[in-house]
């Protein structure tokens, strides 16, 4: 079997975790020169209730959409990390909120903890960029896709009033995960 | 011209790129998940290009408008899942008999009734087959990537238009939702089959003209007057109970696709030359057992893969061939046991057939079909 990069964004609905997913889809198969693919799993609620959006990355043609062994897995919410963390690999990274998930779940993964809301609140006034600011840290801790593929790739999706906020955004992620590696 | 001629595209909205691409003209909906995707692109793009896009009051009555559309001169679609689909059916049948090219999208989810709306199923193939009362022709198409969802789509209205019969699209919430890098075709690249033109006059025009196979529709209000019924007709489309006629009625409309079927048919193999076990699979399981007969191969197993791209009319010939060469052909599908029965069929006790099942909205994952390939390759 090829290498299969997977990665799972899960959180809460409304957190921007498919949006997150999709971003990073398009950063590795359109602006970069892997293949990807990206897909989701949310309940009938429009906002609230565990969501997750997964994205496999390859160098070859991708089967199998869903993750089977994660590499890497975001967690916004406590329900979602309990939820989901089942599937990351030994040695696999999990990036998790530090406000929101207290009960840390214990795995052969290393666990990073940063408060990714508040940085949002703080920095930058608004908590909707919290699913950006992980995007960036993603990109930096798996270096699995180039930074500026991943900082086009935002640009490309947001309205242009909030290109600003955007690439802000991303650059607090990459830079705020480079001393947690 | 976009920047990149590659785009990340769902599932759904690679459907409304095949639509536009086909030509299609019309669209009728009511919007369910997980096919609700296809319904808002489409009321995007269609006015764009002089196109109709209107949202009716149910399913029924969106597919009773675009039959409408149809007979009027347009390409028309329309869209749904499950629940949807099962209101649908009156429609469908009346399309099978009086002849409307149409194509119909089902993108399946969980079921019965409402079931599981965001949960990916394939528990409609015989719906597909036999949602509709009384012996009627079908054609239902299963796309596996994102890709063939556009190349499919422009397929069913190919097709459609070719057999003036109404045609199906059939994928799972799974391929809908998801991602992926797809190119879409520049003008000419694939097929577009148009409507064939009436060259007679009115005067000398009928619309079930046995003198054809499929004999040309002429667009409704073009001056061509003619009777459109769900019953059984004369070749002026008025009623008939001429036992003869109901006769040739009935035999002529599956006539002309069973006649056709080696051109409806259309199958992906995979390292099936040499196979010991073979799978046979569609949608996001095909993708599963294509995963599953890599890692087989892997370890040794000679597995192969039939994925047929047209699930009806049954791929009867491909399946008897292989029943002949193989130890056993397995069967994964999400649902408690469909295909397995016309693989069975066909197998007609020749190789072992083994279903593997799932209904409990998640997908049938790559290691559950290695299993049963490493069980019969023994």
């Amino acid at each position: 079997m090829s290498a299969r990069y997977e990665l799972r964004f899960s959180g809460s609905g409304g957190q921007g975790m498919i949006l997150a997913g999709i971003i990073m889809a398009e950063a590795a198969a359109i602006y970069g020169d892997k293949n990807a693919v990206q897909s989701q799993s949310y309940g009938p609620e429009s906002r609230g209730g565990a969501s997750k959006a997964e994205v496999i990355i390859s160098t070859q043609p991708i089967d199998y959409p869903k993750a089977t062994a994660i590499d890497c897995m975001l967690a916004m919410t406590q329900e979602a990390c309990s939820k989901y963390h089942y599937d990351i690999k030994p040695g696999g990274i999990l990036l998790i909120d530090s406000n929101e998930v207290k009960d840390v779940p214990k795995g052969h993964f290393k666990t990073i903890s940063f408060p990714i809301i508040e940085t949002a609140r703080k920095e930058l006034g608004k908590t909707i960029v919290a699913n950006i600011i992980s995007l960036g840290m993603i990109a930096e801790l798996t270096g699995i896709v180039p930074h500026e593929a991943v900082e086009k790739a935002v640009l490309a999706r947001v309205p242009a009033a909030f290109v600003e906020l955007n690439k802000k955004a991303v650059q607090i992620g990459f830079q705020s995960a480079k001393g947690l590696k | 011209m976009a920047e990149h001629k590659k785009k990340l595209l769902q599932g759904n909205e690679a459907c409304v790129e095949g639509a536009i691409y086909a030509g299609c003209k019309f669209y009728a909906g009511y919007p369910i998940t997980p096919s609700t995707e296809i319904a808002e692109g489409l009321s995007v793009r269609l006015p764009k290009i002089g196109g109709k896009f209107i949202q009716m009051e149910d399913e029924i009555a969106s597919i009773a408008a675009a039959i409408g559309g149809s007979l009027a001169g347009l390409k028309s679609l329309t869209a749904t899942s499950g629940p949807g689909f099962s209101l649908k059916q009156e429609g469908l049948g009346y399309a099978c008999i009086a002849e409307i090219p149409l194509v119909i999208i089902n993108v399946m989810r969980g079921g019965p009734s409402t079931g599981y709306p965001t949960g990916p199923s394939q528990a409609d193939i015989m719906q597909a087959k036999w949602g509709t009362h009384g012996d009627h022709p079908a054609i239902a198409l299963t796309p596996a990537y994102v890709q063939e969802i556009l190349t499919e789509t422009v397929r069913a209205f190919n097709l459609s238009e070719k057999y003036r019969t109404p045609v199906i699209v059939l994928y799972d919430e799974i391929i809908g939702h998801m991602r992926e890098p797809i190119t879409i075709p520049e003008p000419g690249e694939l097929e577009v089959i148009d409507r064939e033109k009436v060259t007679c006059p009115p005067d000398e025009y009928f619309p079930y003209d046995e003198r054809f196979e499929v004999p040309p529709l002429a667009p409704f209000g073009t001056g061509y007057r003619y009777h459109v019924t769900g019953l059984n007709h004369k070749k002026d489309g008025f009623p008939t109970n001429d036992s003869k006629q109901i006769n040739e009625n009935n035999l002529r409309i599956m006539r002309k696709i069973e006649n056709h079927k080696a051109e409806i048919w259309k199958n992906e193999e995979v390292s099936l030359k040499d196979a010991d076990v073979a799978v046979f699979s569609i949608g996001s399981t095909a993708r599963s057992a294509n995963f599953a007969v890599k890692a087989a191969r892997e370890a040794g197993i000679k597995a192969g893969l039939l994925r047929p791209l047209t699930i009806w009319p049954f791929p009867d010939a491909a399946v008897k061939e292989l029943a002949k060469r193989v130890k056993a052909i397995i069967v994964p599908e999400l649902n408690l046991g469909q295909m397995v029965l016309e693989v069975e069929r066909c197998a007609g006790g020749a190789c072992k057939v083994e279903g593997i099942h799932r209904v409990d909205g998640e997908p049938i994952t790559p290691a559950q079909i290695l299993e049963i390939i490493k069980k019969h390759a023994k």
